[in-house]
Formats: C-alpha cells, sequence, structure tokens
C-alpha cells in the first residue's frame, strides 16, 4: 500500500517537466508572499495611530506615552536618523573613498591591498553590538577627553560609530568599479604627462563616478538602518537634536528602547515608525539598485 | 621666465600627487584602524573569561554575581544558554530560508529574462535592504502575537530567516549563473529528468558557490540583536522549545551590558561571539575564491 503511494509519488514527479516548474515557481513565489505580508501587516499596524493623530504623526515633536494625555509625534527620530545618517556618510565618505581608490587603483593587485580588503571585509562581519560596545568603552571616554562634549553621548558619537560600519560597504562596490575602468584609458592620460592623481581624477573618477555613487547610497541606507550601536550611543532622548553633540533618538534606537513594554496607542506609534523606516530604506536600496544595474548594462 | 613657470608648475602637480597619495594611505590605515583596536580590545578583557565554565554552564543570576563580585571572585557561569539558542534558532532560520531560498534561486536562473523573474529579484534586493529592526516589529506581530502568543525561539527564527532569504536567493542564481550551458544539455540529451538535472547536476556543481552563499548569510544573522530582543526576548536557563523565550549570544551581550553586577562578562562573550563571525567570514571568502579560480 505505501510503496504503492510511494511509486504513484515517484511517478508522478519524474512524469513531467511541469511539477519541477510549478514547485519552483510555489517556492518563487514566498518572497512575495513575505514582502506583501509585511506590508500589509505594517500598514494595518498604523490605524490606529492614523485615526488618532493622521498626518500630524510626521510634523509632531511630542512624544509622551504617559496613560490618559498620550501624544506621539515622529518627527524627533526622523531628524534624529537623518543626523546621525548623514552625518556617517560624511565620515565615512574620505575613509571609504581612499580605501576604495587605494584598493582598486594604486595598489591593484598586490599581497597590500589583499590584507587590507581582508581587513575591510572583515569590518563588515563584527556585529554591531560589539561596535556598540566598543564606541561606548573606548570611544565615548576618548571624545570626552578630548572635550567635545561633557557626556560623550549623543549624535556626533553614533555618527563616528555608524561611519566605520558602513564604510565596507561603501569600500567594496566603489573598489570594484574603480578596478573595471579601462587599463587604455588610464595609460592615454600617463602617456601624455598626467600624473597619478591626475588620472584618477580626470580619467579614474568620471567613469566610475555612477558606481561610486551608488555605493554611497547604499551604505546611507545601512547607516539609517543600523540600531544597537546607535542606541548604546545615542544618549535616547526623545528630543529633536540641536547640534552636532547634543543627544536625540533615531527611527530604528527608539524602536529597539520601548518595543519592550509598548501596547495600543504606542505599539502602533512604533509600528508606523518601522513602516516609515521600511519605505525610506527601500526606496534607497532601489535607487542604489537602479544605479548599478544601468552601468553595469 | 616661461621655462620657470613650466617647471615650478610640474613641481607643483608632483607634490600634488605625492601629498594626493599621502591622504589616501593616511585615510586608508584610518579604515583598517578601527577592525584592529576593536578586536585587540576584546582580546585584551576577553580572553581571561573564556574557559572550559564558559562554555558548559548557564549563565549566573544577578545575585551570585553581586555576590561573586563582592567577595572579590570570578563570576560564576558561563554562556551555555545563549550558545545553545543562537544555534537552534539558528538551526530553525536555515530550515525555512535554506530550500525556499536556493529554490527560489534555481528559478531566477532557470527563467532570467522572464518579467515576474525581475519583479522577484527587485524584492529580494529590496528585502536585503531591509533594517532587521522592521524585520524584528514583522515578527513580533506574525508570530509573538498571532502563533505562539508570547516571545518565542520560534518568532526569532523567522525574523532570522527573512534577513537570510534574500541573500541566498541571489547568492545561489549568481553561481548557477556561472556553470556552463553544456553541462545541463548535456543532461537533457542523455534524457535526464528535469528535477534531477536541478538537483543531482546544477546544485552539485555550483556547491561550494551556494556554500559561501549560506556560510555569509550565517554570519549576518549570528550577531543579530535587535529583531531578537523584540522576538526571542532571552531565558536563563536552556529552552529548545519553540514556543518559549530563548536566549542568544548577541542577546547575553545585551542583557550583560544592562546589568552592573554582569558588565564584565559581556567582554569574554563579544569575544567568542565576534571570533565565530570572523571565521565564518573568512572561511566562506576562501570557498568563494577556490569557486572562482575552477
Amino acid at each position: 500500500m505505501i510503496k504503492k503511494a510511494k511509486n504513484k509519488i515517484i511517478s508522478f514527479f519524474s512524469s513531467s517537466e511541469k511539477v519541477t516548474n510549478v514547485i519552483l515557481f510555489l517556492a518563487s513565489t514566498i518572497i512575495i508572499l513575505i514582502a506583501g505580508g509585511m506590508v500589509f501587516s505594517l500598514v494595518s499596524g498604523t490605524f490606529p495611530v492614523f485615526q488618532e493623530f493622521g498626518a500630524k504623526f510626521i510634523v509632531s515633536s511630542e512624544w509622551n506615552p504617559s496613560e490618559g494625555r498620550e501624544q506621539y509625534g515622529a518627527l524627533p527620530f526622523i531628524t534624529g536618523t537623518l543626523w546621525t545618517s548623514i552625518l556617517a556618510l560624511i565620515f565615512c565618505i574620505p575613509l571609504s573613498f581612499s580605501a576604495s581608490l587605494f584598493l582598486g587603483e594604486y595598489y591593484r593587485g598586490t599581497k597590500f591591498s589583499n590584507v587590507i580588503s581582508t581587513m575591510v571585509d572583515l569590518l563588515a562581519g563584527i556585529p554591531s553590538i560589539v561596535f556598540g560596545l566598543w564606541g561606548f568603552y573606548v570611544l565615548k571616554p576618548l571624545l570626552v577627553q578630548l572635550g567635545f562634549n561633557a557626556t560623550g553621548y549623543g549624535v556626533f558619537t553614533s555618527a563616528l560609530i555608524l561611519a566605520v560600519m558602513i564604510v565596507p560597504y561603501a569600500t567594496s562596490l566603489s573598489n570594484e568599479i574603480i578596478a573595471m575602468v579601462p587599463t587604455d584609458l588610464k595609460e592615454a592620460a600617463y602617456s601624455m604627462g598626467a600624473t597619478r592623481i591626475e588620472v584618477v581624477n580626470f580619467v579614474v573618477i568620471p567613469n566610475a563616478r555612477s558606481g561610486i555613487i551608488a555605493g554611497y547610497i547604499l551604505a546611507f541606507g545601512r547607516a539609517i538602518g543600523e540600531t544597537m550601536a546607535v542606541t548604546m550611543l545615542i544618549g535616547n532622548a526623545n528630543k529633536i537634536p540641536t547640534g552636532m553633540f547634543d543627544m536625540g533618538n533615531t527611527m530604528a534606537s527608539v524602536i529597539a528602547n520601548q518595543f519592550g513594554e509598548a501596547e495600543g496607542l504606542k505599539l502602533s506609534a512604533l509600528i508606523t515608525i518601522g513602516l516609515l523606516l521600511f519605505v525610506i530604506t527601500a526606496i534607497i536600496n532601489f535607487i542604489g539598485k537602479l544605479i548599478i544595474k544601468k552601468y553595469s548594462i | 621666465m616661461a621655462k620657470d613657470i613650466t617647471y615650478r608648475s610640474t613641481q607643483m602637480r608632483l607634490n600634488k600627487d605625492k601629498f594626493a597619495l599621502f591622504l589616501i594611505i593616511f585615510f586608508t590605515i584610518i579604515t583598517t584602524l578601527p577592525l584592529l583596536l576593536i578586536i585587540g580590545k576584546l582580546i585584551v578583557k576577553g580572553i581571561g573569561q573564556i574557559n572550559l565554565d564558559f562554555f558548559t554552564k548557564i549563565t549566573p543570576n544577578t545575585l551570585e554575581a553581586m555576590v561573586a563580585l563582592a567577595s572579590g571572585e570570578r563570576i560564576p557561569g558561563g554562556i551555555l544558554n545563549g550558545i545553545t539558542g543562537s544555534l537552534y534558532m539558528l538551526l530553525i532560520a536555515s530550515a525555512i530560508a535554506i530550500p525556499t531560498g536556493i529554490l527560489t534561486g534555481v528559478f531566477l536562473s532557470e527563467n532570467p529574462d522572464k518579467k515576474y523573474s525581475n519583479i522577484i529579484r527587485d524584492i529580494a534586493d529590496v528585502l536585503q535592504g531591509v533594517p532587521s529592526i522592521v524585520l524584528g516589529i514583522i515578527a513580533y506581530i506574525w508570530v509573538v502575537k498571532n502563533i505562539t502568543r508570547g516571545f518565542s525561539a520560534l518568532a526569532g527564527s523567522v525574523s532570522l530567516s527573512i534577513m537570510m532569504l534574500p541573500l541566498i536567493i541571489r547568492s545561489t542564481e549568481e553561481t548557477l549563473k556561472m556553470i556552463p550551458a553544456s553541462i545541463r544539455e548535456a543532461g537533457f540529451a542523455l534524457g535526464v529528468p528535469y528535477h534531477k538535472i536541478i538537483f543531482k547536476i546544477l546544485l552539485p556543481s555550483g556547491m561550494s558557490g551556494l556554500l559561501t552563499g549560506i556560510l555569509l548569510s550565517i554570519s549576518r544573522i549570528l550577531g543579530e540583536t535587535a529583531p531578537l530582543m523584540m522576538t526571542a526576548l532571552g531565558s536563563s536557563v536552556i529552552n529548545f522549545n519553540i514556543a518559549k523565550p530563548t536566549s542568544a549570544v548577541p542577546l547575553l551581550i545585551w542583557e550583560f551590558y544592562n546589568d552592573p553586577n554582569m558588565i564584565s562578562l559581556i567582554w569574554g562573550s563579544s569575544l567568542f561571539l565576534m571570533l565565530i563571525m570572523l571565521s565564518l567570514n573568512i572561511i566562506a571568502k576562501r570557498i568563494a575564491r577556490k569557486w572562482k579560480i575552477q
């Protein structure tokens, strides 16, 4: 009986190509279901907030979870996220730009560049929470000692750590693109007497520009969503940061901090922030990948 | 006169060139410094905490730690509950994500030009960039609220598996794309059924590429803390019940960090976690390099 059923199944499976195709197709629908389900769940989780506050949620800066007088606004976290991630991008650019020129142009293919490239890759393998610990125990006291700000917490400290964390993402892409710039173009410039930096300026960068930009866009997306390290360093103050050294909170860190005890309206407020985060990072990623796709054709 | 000017400007150009090279080397060294500093700090502070107990005992409670601290002894216990929890959730997440991801990757490489395939690729790209904390919210809504009715290992695994899925899909597709068409055609010419071509020819010849993708995705999720805080929560005992809160190594680091009595335990656990993730990374890269040569 079992053997018969087994034979039936086997003959069914080997009988036609169509079955295989159907199975492959079904597997491929899972990711669509996940993505669709994510959007659906996030959007339906935001209903209580939108009934209560409407679009005011995005522009209000009040965050008051005390019962009866509940007020939620996401503006402090949106500005906090923008502050930290834009600053992080600014700090990251000289680092990853130099590193990608080092790896893709100046020392391409040497043993030295192999070591550096492995190290940059490994940087991406360090867990976010370890970055946070290092920032907390090493970077923060250092900043206090140097007299940047009294507590060491704040936008600046988080942005520094974020910059280190996103360097590998920006570097690996732009280094690949820089290495792909055709040698004959560079040799033509050299033969006319250009110095190396002139070749970089007038040949390499113009040819690799869109790839480099795409790398930074993707790195920026990473910085926006990074949670643990920022949570440990930004000071978790629910207000709009007034300066580079002020404390604040990002969209990701407020979710990490307050999700545990959240219920009802507060939960919905946090889910709404999650949806905002999802939409922003999705758009940024999409633009980045679009540039890469266009460039590679 | 004119000669003088050209000489000066040439000298300036050469100086500029040297200065640029100096800047590039300088900033490149700065880029790699944090890695060395972090590894150094963890080794110096953490190596003394790693011993046999570290792998065979569960975490102490805060009272035990306080007593040990007060009497100047070393804090008893280890992180076994975190290690088993991490492995357990990794296993479930892999069981969900690896088969789905590989089959989807095969679909994409078998139907590369369909409009539908492009949609799948775009979705995978977008999912890959979604912050892990959002995946935590999703697993909370789906599993914690609706399936296990409480924080659970399953919820943690679901959030991790969503993180793994796009990575595995893309790495599978990239690998299979590189397999010469003649190999499949030889299979078809011999009348091998389609599913056997996939499972006996395509996947085995791309094995090292698939393995790289799997290892990289594992090393990416092993250090995740934020989504687990909202789904698996953590536990002070070893738990293999899929519907109960479960600990993980990064969760323990977070707990130690927030408990003044146990704060000294963060270094050993961080060192352990980082060494595992870095070695997974290096192994994956090694396998990838081997694959490229062949």
